[in-house]
């Protein structure tokens, strides 16, 4: 691991820092991902005017405890709640930001942006282009908190990046940890672009960390290699990078050195830094919660296939939910967890 | 004025089936839930069915024979120009509409759609909002567009998806946009722009800007789930956006029996806290003077309100449709005959004075002519250059689409005579 400070600058010069970090120590501050998202929120509040908050139950905090204390400090007109209809919201932050103007909507949950899918594929997606750039909808922002929480059955579990990846026209982007989420959610507001932000919710409490205090971005569309290493690639995204460094060090104790990476932008991907590992390393593995048929990995492996065709040492291997809906009893089974890709990477060594 | 007696007769309402149990029910006290306003109870269970109530009326100035009704008056705001020039743009949209549409049958464009029959609702509702006001269509408003100042070049270049389209060739015909007019771009999945209104006008309320979203949309289109979020969340916001929907009977081939079972589209403003205006779509003056007092309403009460034109599709849906399969001649030409928006607005004229049968023909040749300058200009012109296809899918160009642009070029190198850059 990096030291503390080196690490945070490293992220923070990497995301065009707002700020001039200089020698300086990086002043940060502790925190865990829901208030890392909600100072990146009030960050934005300030440095436009135009913005504002809005989805089911936003008001009085959010059941994520995300946007707490956003009303009483920007007011009622620019974080409020929602009547519950997600294709209204979706619809509404479109119009919203079609007058140039910022919208950072929330979905409560990944599992209900599904009737949204039409405004979100179909219209936000597509706005800039079917006008020939008269109109766009770029100061848009979705939040939605995704991924296994333990306990979340069918619909409170879901991680839908892949329904999104196929979509031109969006971003989708998804963090780590609370210093990415800061950065990232930051940087997602202000691209020009409409963006899809699914936020790992079991890390909203479960992941802690020291975040930049004020104003900085992580840059969209760029991967972070969390470790370096010489023998496999490790690929995911999220949550599931917490799994893969749990991986990684079942590895080294093996004696395998694994390089492990964060896509951090799911549309469009950093090819470069995958491809630039996979020729060092020669072996691929990408992991994600999602289920293994159409998940965004088959995306990674066949590019990574084309690109790194000679250099692959081994089939690239994608560890993923099986293809069931996600199930309450057996989500432990479930899940692609650190065993299951240490499993792999036996496979990839020894192919 | 007369609009005040539209809404005095709804609340007197007399009841054509008054259910006797009702009559006799007594309030006994009230209950102050959250999930209500103070409701009354009743002694007497009360059903309450919306069959008893009175159909919402529709308001008219001009009646069948161009004259003006009983008791109603040439709106404030209309005067012998402006009604002249509404006449003369209601033509020019039907010369255009008739020529493109023989120029799709023709197969020179892909595909059409005309506005016939709804010329009086497109522009008295055009003249009756503000230039500023932002204009959120379905497909068939094209005359909205026109009387903005949308030329017949700019139509006829969308139409044929040539290099000086402003949507840059990727649209169908009949998706019109202009920034510079204030009309978002036309989009196929319907519906979908009602809620962006309502967004775009809750935008311009924080901005305090003196503007409203008009938000244009079929009787079939409010029987999409965006319809329902559109109203809640407008009015749940008190956004300035004036809901615009045009009855016109169809939706392709389906009546409104199959559509709704209610008192229409403006029955379900209520149910939304949403003021409602009908208008008889057929008389421009009304529609003119409704939609002036629309946004009047909209500005002072600071809330959404919903108009409901009743009209008549007298065209066929689009050019792949043929309405003769589901309607009968004899039904579209009674609404042609007897209750066409252009003749009794040509009739009043006459009466006044301010037109006369010979400027009628002889503008009606001057713009079938114009249409036909703009329709052979537009054809001579070439599709946009390839590669703006990879353009504006995002604000830049990302990696991966700047190598796929690349990969279509060298693919087209090697094969230039293999695809051709004309036709549809
Ligand atoms: C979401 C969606 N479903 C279906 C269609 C196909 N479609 C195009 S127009 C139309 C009928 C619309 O009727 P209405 O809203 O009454 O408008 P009108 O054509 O009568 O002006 C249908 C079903 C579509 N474009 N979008």
């Amino acid at each position: 691991m990096f030291a503390k400070t080196t690490k945070l600058q490293r992220l923070a010069t990497a995301g065009r820092a707002r700020r001039a970090f200089s020698a300086a120590p990086l002043v940060t501050e502790r925190m865990n991902m829901f208030t890392a998202l909600n100072d990146a929120m009030r960050v934005a509040m300030e440095t436009d005017p135009t913005a504002a908050i809005f989805g089911e139950d936003v008001a009085f905090g959010g059941v994520f405890r995300c946007t707490v204390d956003l009303k009483e400090k920007f007011g009622e007109d620019r974080v409020f709640n929602s009547p519950l209809c997600e294709q209204g919201i979706a619809g509404f932050a479109i119009g919203y930001a079609s007058v140039g103007r910022t919208a950072i909507a929330e979905i409560q949950f990944a599992d209900y942006i599904f009737p949204a899918f039409d405004q979100i594929v179909n219209e936000a997606a597509k706005f800039r282009y079917r006008s020939g750039n008269q109109w766009d909808c770029g100061k848009l922002t979705f939040r939605a908190p995704y991924g296994a929480v333990g306990h979340g059955a069918h619909y409170h579990s879901q991680s839908p990046e892949a329904y999104f990846a196929h979509t031109p026209g969006l971003k989708v982007v998804i963090p780590r940890n609370p210093a990415q989420a800061k950065g990232l959610l930051l940087a997602s507001i202000r691209d020009p672009n409409p963006v899809v932000f699914f936020e790992p919710k079991a890390l909203y409490r479960a992941s802690v960390g020291e975040v930049p205090v004020g104003d900085f971005e992580v840059p969209l569309g760029q991967a972070d290699i969390v470790r370096a290493g010489t023998d496999v690639t490790l690929v995911g995204w999220g949550a599931q990078m917490r799994v893969l460094e749990e991986t990684a060090d079942m590895a080294e104790e093996a004696g395998v050195s694994c390089e492990v990476i964060d896509l951090q932008t799911i549309l469009p991907w950093d090819v470069d830094t995958i491809e630039q590992s996979v020729r060092k390393t020669g072996r691929l593995i990408v992991s994600h919660e999602a289920p293994k048929t159409g998940g965004f990995a088959a995306e990674i492996a066949s590019t990574i296939q084309e690109r790194c065709f000679l250099s692959l040492e081994a089939p690239i291997q994608r560890i993923c939910g099986y293809d069931t809906p996600f199930p309450l009893a057996h989500e432990k089974f479930y899940l692609p967890d650190a065993l299951k890709n240490f499993e792999a990477i036996k496979k990839v060594v020894n192919y | 004025m007369a609009l005040r007696f539209v809404s005095k007769s709804l609340a007197r309402g007399h009841r054509r089936f008054a259910p006797t149990a009702k009559s006799m029910s007594t309030v006994v006290g009230y209950g102050d839930f959250p999930g209500g306003q103070k409701v009354p109870y009743v002694n007497k269970l009360t059903v309450v069915d919306p069959k008893e109530k009175d159909v919402i009326p529709a308001y008219r100035v001009l009646d069948q024979q161009g004259k003006i009704v009983e008791g109603g008056s040439l709106p404030e705001g209309l005067n012998e120009e402006l009604v002249v020039d509404l006449y003369k743009n209601m033509v020019r949209l039907n010369q255009m509409d008739n020529v493109f549409y023989d120029a799709q049958r023709q197969g020179r464009i892909s595909f059409y759609m005309t506005a016939f029959g709804e010329e009086g609702t497109l522009f008295g509702s055009a003249a009756g909002i503000k230039p500023r006001d932002m204009v959120f269509a379905q497909y068939r408003e094209a005359g909205v567009l026109m009387w903005r100042g949308f030329t017949l070049d700019q139509f006829a270049d969308q139409l044929f998806s040539n290099e000086d389209d402003l949507g840059k060739g990727r649209q169908m015909p009949v998706h019109y946009g202009s920034r510079e007019l204030n009309y978002q771009t036309v989009s196929s999945p319907l519906a979908t722009q009602l809620p962006q209104a309502a967004g775009a006008a809750y935008g311009f309320k924080l901005a305090k800007e003196d503007r409203i979203s008009i938000c244009y949309f079929g009787e079939g289109a409010a029987s999409e789930g965006d319809f329902h979020a559109a109203l809640n969340f407008a009015a749940t916001r008190d956004c300035p956006v004036l809901f615009f929907a045009r009855n016109n009977g169809y939706a392709i081939s389906t009546p409104v029996k199959d559509q709704f079972r209610g008192d229409g589209i403006a029955s379900r403003g209520a149910g939304y806290g949403i003021p409602v205006i009908r208008v008889d779509g057929n008389d421009i003056f009304a529609v003119y003077e409704v939609t002036k007092k629309a946004r009047e309403l909209i500005m002072t009460e600071g809330r959404p309100v919903l108009i409901e034109t009743m009209s008549y599709r007298q065209g066929h849906h689009s050019t792949s449709d043929d309405s003769t399969r589901y309607r009968e001649v004899s039904e579209i030409k009674f609404w042609k005959d007897t209750n066409c928006p252009l003749t009794r607005l040509k009739l009043f004229m006459l009466e006044k004075g301010w037109w006369s049968e010979e400027r009628d023909v002889s503008l009606k040749d001057t713009e079938r002519t114009n249409v036909l300058q703009s329709l052979a200009k537009a054809e001579a012109k070439g599709i946009p250059h390839i590669s703006t296809m990879f353009n504006d899918v995002y604000k830049e160009k990302p990696r991966h689409i700047q190598e796929q642009e690349q990969e279509m070029l060298e693919h087209l190198a090697k094969y230039p005579d293999h695809y051709s850059s004309t036709g549809h």
